[in-house]
């Protein structure tokens, strides 16, 4: 469990990064908080000659709202995320999902960027930014260009992000809806067997807006589009949930690991997924 | 001292009975323990093994000159170079022989095929991936029965055709031994013509004891003096050095071994590791000390597993529930080699206690020991050797018996739990249980509980749950288990050849205070805390003033080590027994002093007085001064004294554990509710480690019972390597514990102390596993396999049509 040699550099800028990225090419990596890269280095699952710090890049950092617009650098650590009241304020499903992430000791140091940049589709953090259709915002050696969450996950470990290009920030408009994020783990400190993001809002008794997404139960994270598509526009009765969660289950595509068998994570996605909807529909 | 009243002078000594904070603490909690791993001596050089990715295969060529070129590799070492000192294989603990490092083939994924050994740990690490090995894949086995195929594939080339193995003739080329006992003829008779027969396939899974430190070791070879000195992760030293010395044949008062603080052991660190062998051989070619230690997926993926006994059972019974007989077979998973930490006469551990607490005229238990493509070890786990398993086994068969009956399952276990006064009560199988009584002990524990109303409260949820209200089951977990520890009485019990007393020596210095020193090797446990308070009773010095040693071979007298819940009753009988000496020694000397005969002073807390004149004293401390500053007629200075103790027989502490838990029948997430755990050890030496080791103990069964194992796929790539899916559960996934007791002391012990540490995972296991059966017991379950995590509980679920 002892990575293998590499050169340590720590920019103090974007621009400094992106250089150093350049540079190197595919022997270079960043590194945010380490938690998801460096056990992949100690199991050389991962081979890189050029380390890239981005603790000392001042521009990365902060959680900053406005209104309903809300802006968080990449290197906000989860930690940063729950201990934030005015992001509580506005996007409190950002703190419910965070607090599910891992244990303390790994948010204090975890960071939103490393997390939806990473390509794992055990992360958490994903599927909540497709749920919350957040922008990404990337900076390379040509400049900076944006792209939208539910548009930058490929398959696992693959991304729209090209190998020179930093994830800077993390854009989006909340709006108030009701909110749930549901996880099922199999302790503290695991990646979800299943989870589910879901933002409902009603007009009068009508559902006049969802979005679904869902967490480590394909390749990739699933914005569920059909799924919100049965809520919205319905009474949010009975037979509406019942034709979301089979249109979320009919999106997803999960894999047969430890923590079971494809059978059961569909049955648990459904019910996790109705869990989220009778949750977020109690706080429309 | 003198004013004092006797209360005042009986607690100033902090002896047994009380709850003395643990004096390892405070180094513990500050960082400031001194394990393997902090162990830095000059010009030490680092080890680290190349390990087959392969569960089976040949190894056709190992090429070590890219290694070699790394700068700062000192040297790569294979078989071949280990071969000229005959090290290339050792010696189990079971009398099998295992590789050190592969020789022509690899029998697990994970084995040692080549060390590497360099200037510092990072370029052992580099220099492993630069080691070529070239692999040529046979076929796997990792199912035991498929291993007793006629036609699979012989895995033991070594001993291919040799069909007398160390524990009598074996059957097949993957065979290992078959241990019998009791009395077949007579059992299979009695279930033939039985009322009733429940028959169920029990399997124990495969899982890890995994402490926190993992294993390793530090060698240093001084070739000027001839002196080897190897620290490690040593639950056993004094039998580590006298191992050592046969194998390496270097003199055994040449060998110094040293257990500094070990950080839990649970059974991982009685077994010999090649990691040893290759730091003590690097060590002697180098002549520069060698630190070996594993990571952490070397650490399950190699050491010593535990478990994987597949237990073929039958239980017969009267209409009415009279247990009438009992019929095991058990497939035991041994893995590449066997070797199990048993003690020699016991293949398969004390697994004949299988007949629990229960009263059951007729026995008989055979274990099939077999060889698959899996990592060797079979160790005792938080238990005496094999006892879990045993426990489980009946404690399954009980529940399943019950439902077979109709009845239940407590009322089952009453109406067959041998009664206190059929004590000391001699089993089917062939023990003799010291003392007991467990009628009393259950009912305790059903009035704390409440069980009548958890039943009713069951019923009512389970009406719920059919009338579409709920979707979560209720489940009561009842399990009532009798330990067998403290191996053991020398004339049956011996670990290659040593025979398993254990030992005390104590030195009181004069001016009051002393240090006492043991044959065992505590490892979280407390000894120093514990054996000072029986000090502290038995020769009336303060517990404070007592410094307690193990570890360190040269200075400790020789014993056989901790594991098994050993150390209390055979060291710490002879922690008693050497107090006594001391104390006798003490008296004549008082009697001296006080100008009267020796008859004529007796003991009282912390002095000897004249009877009849309390007035007349001297204290221990008055005692001890003398011994050194005084020539007495006919008494040797000094006051010394040794004990080896072997035990006349094992103790056997038991309990009653019962706890409640709510299965959501759709997600498989069973939440604990409630753990009631009553246990009856003997006499209580300290109630605070008492309480504390069995919530260690309960929370380990938690993590067997709920999630935890050692997995294979079919190509035996292990899958459940780190600890990310090998389940240690966290403050958060423990749940709280209401700990209890009784006490029946053990009459053949000099305290009456039985030993408490394994008893929460004995009883626990069952405990944790029959809550999650009797959830689903309405619905026609008799037995799923543990662990019980959410999908496999889903699936039980699924099977038994509960999802619609
Ligand atoms: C025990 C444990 C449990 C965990 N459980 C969970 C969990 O339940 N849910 C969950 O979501 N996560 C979990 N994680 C992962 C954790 O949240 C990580 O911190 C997170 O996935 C990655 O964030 P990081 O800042 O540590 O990134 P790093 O590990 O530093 O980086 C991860 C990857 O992203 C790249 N990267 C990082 N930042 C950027 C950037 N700004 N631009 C471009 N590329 C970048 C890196 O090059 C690397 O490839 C767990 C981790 C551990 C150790």
């Amino acid at each position: 469990m002892i990575p293998g040699s590499f050169d340590y550099h720590r920019p103090k800028s974007v621009a400094e990064a992106t250089g150093l990225v350049a540079r190197y090419g595919d022997t270079a990596r960043v590194i945010a908080g380490g938690h998801s890269l460096i056990p992949m280095m100690k199991l050389r699952m991962t081979d890189l000659d050029h380390l890239v710090d981005l603790q000392d890049i001042g521009e990365l950092r902060g959680i900053s709202v406005n209104g309903q617009s809300v802006e968080i650098g990449a290197m906000t650590t989860q930690h940063e995320l729950i201990a934030s009241e005015v992001l509580t304020e506005v996007a409190p499903i950002i703190t419910e999902a965070a607090l599910q992430i891992a244990d303390p000791q790994v948010r204090y140091m975890g960071t939103i960027g490393g997390n939806v940049a990473n390509g794992d589709p055990g992360n958490d953090m994903p599927g909540l930014m497709q749920c919350l259709d957040a922008t990404y915002t990337l900076s390379g050696p040509d400049g900076t260009r944006d792209v939208k969450a539910r548009d930058f996950y490929e398959a696992a470990y693959f991304t729209a992000r090209e190998e020179e290009e930093i994830l800077t920030k993390i854009y989006f408009q909340a709006n108030g809806a009701g909110y749930a994020y549901e996880k099922q783990k199999r302790k503290i400190g695991d990646y979800a067997t299943a989870a589910s993001a879901v933002l409902i809002a009603k007009e009068g008794d009508v559902c006049s807006f969802a979005s679904i997404a869902m967490t480590n139960l394909a390749d990739t994270p699933i914005y569920a589009d059909a799924a919100s598509s049965e809520l919205v526009g319905s009474g949010l009765d009975q037979a509406a949930i019942d034709a979301a969660v089979a249109a979320a289950i009919d999106a997803i595509d999960p894999a047969e690991d430890n923590r079971g068998p494809i059978e059961f994570k569909k049955h648990v996605a459904g019910v996790i997924l109705r869990r989220a909807i009778e949750r977020a529909i109690s706080r429309a | 001292m003198n004013d004092m009243t006797p209360e005042d002078r009986k607690s100033a000594l902090k002896g047994m009975g009380t709850s003395r904070k643990r004096v390892e603490d405070a180094r513990f909690t500050q960082g400031k323990g001194n394990y393997v791993d902090d162990i830095k001596l000059p010009g030490m050089l680092f080890g680290d093994f190349v390990r087959s990715p392969y569960a089976h295969a040949r190894v056709t060529s190992v090429r070590k000159d890219t290694a070699m070129a790394l700068p700062g590799v000192i040297a790569v070492l294979t078989a071949e170079d280990l071969a000229p000192l005959g090290l290339h294989w050792m010696p189990t603990l079971a009398g099998d022989k295992q590789m050190v490092l592969a020789d022509g083939k690899v029998l697990y994924q994970g084995q040692e095929v080549a060390f590497v050994v360099a200037e510092n740990r990072y370029i052992a690490a580099d220099a492993v991936e630069l080691v070529e090995v070239e692999y040529e894949e046979l076929p796997v086995v990792t199912n035991p029965f498929k291993a007793m195929d006629a036609d699979a594939p012989t895995l033991r080339e070594d001993i291919a055709g040799k069909m007398d193995g160390a524990h009598g003739p074996r059957k097949h080329n993957n065979h290992i031994f078959t241990w019998e006992q009791g009395d077949k003829e007579a059992t299979e008779s009695v279930l033939s013509g039985a009322d009733v027969v429940a028959e169920e396939m029990i399997y124990y899974h495969r899982t890890h004891p995994c402490p926190l430190e993992t294993c390793g070791s530090v060698a240093s070879m001084d070739k000027v003096n001839g002196k080897l000195t190897l620290y490690g992760t040593f639950q056993a030293p004094h039998a580590v050095r006298t191992v050592a010395s046969l194998i390496s044949g270097i003199a055994e008062h040449n060998i110094r071994v040293i257990s500094p603080d070990i950080g839990g052991g649970f059974g991982n660190k009685v077994g010999v590791y090649p990691g040893y062998v290759c730091s003590i051989v690097a060590s002697i070619v180098t002549g520069k000390p060698v630190k070996w230690v594993e990571d952490r997926m070397d650490n399950l993926m190699t050491t010593a597993f535990a478990r994987d006994y597949h237990m073929h059972g039958k239980i017969s019974a009267t209409t009415d529930g009279k247990i009438t007989g009992l019929w095991c077979h058990t497939t035991a998973d041994h893995g590449g080699f066997d070797a199990c930490a048993d003690p020699t006469k016991f293949p398969a551990g004390f697994m004949n206690i299988c007949t629990g607490s229960y009263d059951i005229p007729v026995a008989y238990l055979a274990v099939d020991g077999v060889y698959t493509n899996k990592a060797p070890g079979g160790v005792a786990y938080r238990c005496s050797f094999r006892v879990t398993e045993a426990s489980y086994f009946i404690e399954r068969m009980m529940d399943i018996l019950a439902i077979k009956l109709d009845m239940d399952p407590v009322e089952l276990r009453m109406k067959n739990f041998v009664r206190k006064d059929q004590f000391p009560y001699q089993s089917a199988l062939g023990w003799e249980y010291d003392s007991g009584d467990y009628h009393t002990a259950m009912d305790k524990a059903l009035k704390a509980v409440g069980y009548d109303n958890l039943r009713k409260e069951q019923a009512e949820k389970l009406a719920a749950f059919k009338a579409g209200e709920s979707r979560s089951l209720m489940g009561i977990g009842t399990a009532f288990f009798t330990e067998i520890v403290g191996a053991g009485p020398v004339k049956n019990c011996d670990i290659l050849g040593l025979g398993m007393f254990d030992s005390c020596e104590i030195r009181i210095h004069p001016t009051g205070s002393a240090i006492a020193r043991l044959g065992t090797i505590s490892q979280g446990q407390g000894h120093a805390t514990t054996f000072a308070q029986i000090l502290a009773s038995e020769i009336g010095i303060p517990a404070d003033d007592i410094t307690l040693e193990e570890g360190d071979t040269d200075t400790a007298p020789y014993g056989l080590g901790t594991y098994g819940s050993r150390s209390t009753p055979v060291a710490g009988a002879a922690t008693a027994m050497a107090g006594r000496k001391i104390r006798a020694k003490a008296q004549m000397i008082a009697a001296y002093l006080l100008e009267v005969h020796d008859d004529d002073v007796e003991f009282d807390i912390d002095r000897f007085v004249v009877k009849g004149a309390p007035e007349r004293f001297k204290t221990m401390k008055e005692i001890a001064f003398a011994a050194y500053n005084q020539a007495i007629p006919g008494i040797e200075p000094g006051l010394e004294a040794v004990s080896y103790y072997d035990p006349p027989n094992m103790t056997y502490p038991f309990g009653a554990y019962i706890c409640v838990m709510d299965v959501d029948v759709d997600t498989g997430v069973a939440d604990i509710r409630s753990v009631y755990a009553l246990d009856d050890c003997g006499t209580r030496i300290n109630p605070m480690i008492i309480e504390g080791q069995v919530h260690g103990g309960l929370t380990e069964a938690l993590a067997i019972a709920m999630g935890q194992e050692i997995a294979y796929d079919e190509m035996g790539n292990v899958k459940t390597g780190t600890l990310m899916d090998f389940f240690i559960p966290t403050a958060w996934e423990t749940p709280n514990y209401i700990t209890d007791h009784t006490t029946t002391p053990s009459p053949h012990h000099p305290i009456g102390a039985k030993g408490v540490g394994e008893s929460p995972n004995v009883g626990g296991v069952s405990m944790f596993s029959n809550a999650v059966h009797d959830a689903f017991r309405p619905f026609g379950l008799t037995q799923s396999h543990m662990p019980h995590d959410h999908w496999r509980i889903w699936k039980t679920a699924n099977q038994l049509g509960l999802h619609g």
